[in-house]
């Protein structure tokens, strides 16, 4: 592949050069007027060797609890995955007592009717509006969306010449979503002066078109971390922390089994280096009996005959 | 097609004059260690999908224990409750059905088993078991049949008030599943309780 | 199957009731084993392998989805997220199924690439190209349908869309969006039969397949040199040669499978598929997947709403008149001096296409698209016809082998008397 590809390029090379120019001339032309990127943070998730740091999801769920759960639901996410492998890290009695703490809606009885039991490990986390339109209705008219996999449903173009490289190993990124959560969340200031803020909703700096029907939902030292031994600060309790904090969980809420997921890729891709190596040793040997293999792409125009 | 060629090497025309390339143990160890590779790797993309097969983390979590109000079940009364997906019954017995089911001799049983070993001790009226035919997963019909027990629509097996198949084709009793008293009229189904596990230990 | 003699002699006495009953084992061993292969095959000759390695890949995969996903507006998208969640290597089975789409792509654009360049659907080879260009198209629609199935935004507007482009079609236009539809607008009925015809199309491929690779075995596979084999030193037989190959090639294009399914999972893929489908709102930049960037770039340079699809399903539809429109004598490109120059000006074209088909459709991106457009159809149109007239090719090697030692040279080892079979010696 990569051979074939570097031969392409250098048989294409005048055109391919000219084309690139003017991808990145047109690229720069466009983005201007949107809403500024947002700034790109240090998550210990990130790249391939990236896993999640249990305390940080801990606490992100703790301002999700606190704060977000209010309007925000999180219906794909149950109480048992708290305790599973590669999240928050919670034991099973944890996320048993954690579960009994909320009331779920249950139901029909053999008398027909709905009732409220303690919830189970295997429910989902209660969302705080019955339906869509309730929670519309009670948030001027737009229902704050579900945060189940929105860490995965929110993005931001980097534009060329990132994308080629935010793919490619070593060098790669694909946390945009948690850096537009985290952005979301220290956006909020004084609108620009002259820029007319509608009643309902509030100038976000990252924000597309800037105007957000969710008011600024969180200020500094509202959640009260815990502590160490000493009762010192882990982390500050700042606005900047929480955001980061629960845009790790929703990272983690949205993709419960990456760290499996990347564990499994090293040992897959791995394998399959070593496997095509030997298959490469055998094909050499099999050709060698016919005096080897043709070698090069197109030895047609490299053989000086 | 690949594997044969490749585990097999003798296989593959020798007619080549380099011989140095056909230094034997070498040359078998690496058609021998692709082979293997080749067969490891397909046997890795088996797991997948055989495990995903399996009862996944949803169903195996939504089959947690349930608990049961006894206190309204009349006396005679049979009802049904479900718990994994499986039909369980649970029969509130007479006085005079436990001791007719007590006194049955071992002999006339197809599958013996003292009907003191399929209930509770100190709750004998209670029988719980699986709602399911043991010959092919029927579900019986309650107080009927000659023995006042289960009668199976299906193919005619037989069972007493005790659960326990008095004529075929069903091989086996009734099978008790996992449960244990709570107070005198909740049992949960699902894991025994400590005292059981104890006792059976 | 094949045109080259049944070469294959059962050995054991059942083995021989059997074949003189259903001669598959003979079936077999001429189009896989003895079937003569020209030596100087290079790389790209090994992603019809690949393809095939892909097919499966998607099929295994797909099937086992379908055990867990729910084909119904209301369960779609919870019953993927229950996939991503719940099922045991669920993750795995759907990344693998939806980067597999991808990568079954990346490896069909080399394929097309590399027929057009060594002039592959040159006679003999036209029914052979032509099943290609259908398999193309089974694989396009397939695709299409598969990415409503997750029901998420992207996969809404995608269908209502594309289903809005068939409209366009003249008379008929309305009943055959409706028989889409199944209703009034794209919803539960569509996301259901879409799950039914994504399950039946990829046998269809797998139906063409068999002709492709049946046309192929009896015209013989092109090569770079672009000229036949005359002598068994032109050729090896397909085992162990070219099987070894093609495995290898095909371990090797998994690496890179693997890395999006592993570590890049989301990449080729919307960020708005994951929420889920609201026929309220509408994403702000609606695009398609890339494999079908250039195709929507063509139908948005036209200002026309018929005109557009007309283009779009036309600019697919001429790759089938390649094997007419090329006049030339010589089918590689590699002697071609002039033709070469304007094959890598086409990619290009086809480079930017894809590109402008994800740009919004305004200012500039227009223009170039609409430029783009017009080289896209003069290069079949004019190129293709007037170069193969004028162009003086170079001189075509004597032989295959030749194409690969040079004129006069020896090499060792022998291959296999052509259209004949197998040399003696592979039976060891």
């Amino acid at each position: 592949m990569t051979i074939s590809l570097s031969i392409l390029a250098r048989r294409a090379g005048p055109l391919l050069a000219a084309s690139l120019l003017a991808l990145s001339l047109g690229t720069a032309a466009s983005g201007a007027a949107e809403a500024p990127q947002p700034p790109r943070q240090k998550w210990s998730f990130a790249g391939a060797l990236g896993t999640f740091d249990q305390a940080q999801l801990q606490r992100g769920f703790q301002v999700y609890k606190e704060v977000c759960s209010a309007c925000h639901s999180m219906t794909l996410v149950r109480f048992r995955n708290l305790a599973e492998p590669g999240g928050p890290g919670y034991s099973a009695n944890q996320v048993k007592a954690l579960a009994a703490t909320y009331q779920v809606k249950d139901g029909p009885n053999d008398s027909g009717e709905m009732f409220e039991r303690p919830g189970r490990p295997a429910d989902a986390f209660p969302a705080p509006f019955p339906n869509d339109k309730a929670a519309a209705a009670a948030n001027g008219g737009k229902a704050p969306p579900d945060f189940s996999v929105l860490a995965k449903a929110r993005t931001y173009e980097r534009g060329f010449p990132w994308f080629v490289t935010d793919v490619m190993p070593f060098v790669g990124y694909s946390e945009q979503g948690v850096d537009y959560i985290h952005a979301l969340l220290v956006g909020y200031e004084e609108a620009p002066k002259g820029m007319d803020v509608p009643e309902g909703t509030h100038y976000n700096k990252y924000y597309p078109g800037h105007l957000i029907a969710m008011p600024n939902p969180i200020s500094d030292g509202q959640v009260t971390y815990p502590k160490t031994d000493k009762g010192e600060p882990v982390v500050p309790e700042t606005v900047d922390q929480y955001a980061k904090d629960v845009a790790a969980f929703m990272a983690w809420a949205a993709e419960p089994h990456m760290v499996a997921r990347k564990a499994l890729g090293f040992r897959v891709i791995l394998f399959l280096i070593v496997l095509s190596a030997l298959l490469y040793y055998v094909k050499k040997r099999i050709w060698a009996d016919v005096g080897g293999e043709v070698h090069g792409l197109q030895p047609e125009l490299h053989k000086a005959y | 097609m690949e594997f044969s060629t490749l585990a097999n090497p003798s296989a593959t025309p020798s007619t080549a004059g380099d011989a140095s390339l056909h230094d034997g143990s070498r040359r078998d160890f690496l058609f021998l260690a692709t082979g293997a590779g080749l067969a490891v790797g397909a046997g890795a993309v088996a797991w997948p999908l055989v495990a995903s097969m399996a009862p996944d983390a949803a169903v195996i979590a939504a089959g947690a224990p349930i608990e049961v109000d006894l206190a309204p079940i009349q006396e005679g009364q049979i009802i049904n409750v479900f718990w994994r997906g499986k039909l369980i019954f649970v029969r509130n017995r007479s006085e005079k059905e436990v001791k007719e089911a007590d006194a049955v001799k071992m002999s006339e049983l197809i599958d013996p088993q003292a009907d003191s070993a399929r209930v509770k001790k100190g709750h004998e009226k209670w029988l719980v078991v699986y709602g399911n035919c043991t010959h092919l997963g029927c579900v019986p019909i309650g107080h009927s049949g000659p023995y006042d027990g289960w009668f199976c629509p299906c193919h005619g097996s037989l069972y007493d008030t005790s659960g326990r198949v008095r004529r075929g084709p069903a091989p086996t009793n009734l099978p008790v599943p996992p449960y244990a008293f709570q107070s005198d009229t909740k049992i949960r189904i699902g894991e025994e309780g400590p005292k059981e596990g104890k006792a059976a230990a | 199957m094949s045109a080259h003699g049944n070469t294959y002699v059962p050995k054991s006495r059942l083995a021989k009731w059997f074949e003189s009953r259903l001669p598959i084992a003979g079936l077999v061993h001429s189009s896989f084993i003895a079937y003569p292969v020209p030596r100087n095959l290079n790389y790209f000759w090994t992603f019809g392998a690949i393809l095939s390695a892909m097919l499966g890949v998607q099929i295994i995969t797909g099937v086992w989805l379908a055990m867990h996903y729910e084909p119904s507006a209301a369960g779609a998208f919870n019953s993927v997220e229950h996939i991503m969640r719940d099922v045991n290597y669920g993750w795995l089975l759907r990344y693998a199924h939806a980067n597999g789409a991808s990568m079954f792509f990346v490896a069909v654009y080399v394929h097309i690439f590399r027929a057009l360049y060594y002039g592959s659907y040159k006679a003999p080879r036209e029914v052979l190209y032509i099943l290609g260009v259908v398999i193309y198209l089974l694989m396009m629609a397939t695709a299409f349908l598969g990415y409503t199935l997750p029901w998420g935004q992207m996969s809404f507007w995608g269908a209502t869309v594309i289903t809005n482009i068939l409209a366009a079609i003249p008379v008929v236009g309305d009943t055959i969006q409706s028989l889409l539809w199944g209703g009034y607008s794209v919803g539960n009925p569509t996301v259901n039969r879409f799950f039914s015809l994504h399950y039946l199309l990829p046998w269809m491929i797998a139906g063409v397949v068999v002709l492709h690779v049946w046309a192929l075995h009896v015209t013989g596979q092109n090569n770079p040199a672009g000229i036949p084999i005359k002598s068994g030193k032109d050729a090896v037989p397909f085992t162990p040669y070219a099987t070894v190959k093609d495995v290898f090639a095909t371990v090797a294009f998994m690496i890179l499978f693997a890395w999006f399914i592993f570590f890049q999972p989301n990449y080729l893929g919307h960020a708005d598929n994951y929420v889920p489908a609201n026929p309220a709102v509408t994403p702000a930049h609606i695009v398609p997947e890339w494999y079908f960037l250039p195709f929507y770039a063509i139908l948005r340079a036209v200002p026309d709403k018929l005109g557009g699809v007309i283009l779009m399903f036309g600019a697919v539809m001429i790759l089938a008149l390649a094997p007419w429109l090329d006049t030339s004598r010589i089918r590689s490109c590699n002697y071609r001096p002039i033709y070469r120059q304007f094959f890598w000006v086409f990619f290009a074209v086809c480079i930017i296409l894809g590109w402008l088909g994800a740009k919004p459709p305004e200012g500039g991106y227009v223009i170039a698209a609409r430029v783009c457009t017009f080289y896209y159809f003069a290069h079949f149109l004019i190129v293709m016809p007037l170069v193969g007239l004028f162009e003086t090719p170079k001189a075509l090697p004597g032989s295959i082998l030749e194409s690969v030692t040079g004129p006069g040279k020896q090499v060792s080892g022998s291959g296999v008397p052509a259209g004949a079979a197998a040399a003696p010696s592979t039976k060891g």
